[in-house]
């Protein structure tokens, strides 16, 4: 296991870590762009280039901006009075450790029966367009018609009411 | 992390953790933007999963884990949309994201 592999490890676990703690909201979304960054870089390592690309693309240049306006648009950069974690937090934190044990017992129990080494895949940008137009080509329509219908469904829930902004 | 013989496992050990972290966050903050972005922060660990699969595969010519990786992120942006959509919607509403506040279902 190459070092690269590491250093993108402990980048995007800090970014998410530093996500869900930090109290100001504008810097959480700064980690999280961080975390998606490091785990494009990490697609990138696993030879899956069009992924990783279209991670930078739409996680850094859509929706961490998206979050960003959000964050603006509701004042959320303020911080509250009355804390930044829930009232339940602890409750919240032993099912996400129960939920990490239960998936890292898996991984580690089964460590014989994953594949072991493979040869880099010869897969070029040119197939994945290819497989996109031929035999996904029916997903690709319904991803089109589902990403048509959230963006109009979106600014019709976010659009002012009629009588006006309170 | 130590080292463990085989690199997919260490993959999946990146994604379990950044699964449990997107998760601590969803269920611990009180914002509701925040939620969200432990969401965001789960699909990408599953995504990772996903490519990671797809390259220690048997047969990763079939591209079937990348395109899979692929339309999930498409659907975590229409996601991130709506979602973000509904926390404006809320916040006009209520004048608050706090979640602990949003406890009535009448508007």
């Amino acid at each position: 296991m190459n070092p690269v592999f590491y250093i993108l490890a402990v980048l995007t676990l800090a970014g998410g870590l530093a996500a869900i703690l930090l109290r100001s909201l504008v810097h959480s979304v700064l980690a999280v762009t961080a975390a998606f960054a490091g785990l494009a870089l990490v697609f990138l390592q696993l030879d899956a280039q069009f992924a990783g690309f279209a991670q930078i693309l739409i996680y850094i240049g859509a929706v961490a901006i998206l979050i960003v306006f959000a964050v603006l648009l509701t004042r959320s950069s303020e911080l509250p009075k009355s804390g930044v974690f829930s009232n339940t937090w602890i409750v919240g934190l032993v099912i996400a450790a129960g939920v990490f044990a239960v998936l890292g017992w898996a991984v580690l129990e089964s460590m014989s029966a994953v594949p072991q080494q493979a040869a880099v895949p010869a897969v070029t940008v040119h197939d994945i367009g290819n497989a996109l137009m031929g035999r996904y080509v029916l997903p690709l329509e319904i991803v089109a018609l589902l990403l048509t219908a959230a963006t109009i469904g979106a600014v019709i829930v976010a659009m002012h009411e009629k009588e006006g902004p309170k | 992390m130590t080292g463990f013989a085989t690199p997919l496992a260490n993959y999946l050990l990146l994604a379990a953790l950044l699964f449990a972290i997107g998760l601590a966050g969803a269920l611990t903050r009180r914002n509701a933007i925040m939620v969200l972005i432990g969401i965001e922060l789960m699909l990408n660990a599953a995504n990772l999963n996903l490519i990671a699969f797809w390259r220690y595969g048997p047969h990763p010519e079939a591209l079937t884990g990348m395109m899979f990786a692929i339309f999930s992120i498409a659907v975590a942006a229409a996601e991130a949309a709506v979602g973000l959509g509904l926390v404006i919607a809320i916040y006009r509403h209520t004048n608050t994201t706090d979640l602990d506040k949003m406890n009535r279902m009448k508007g």
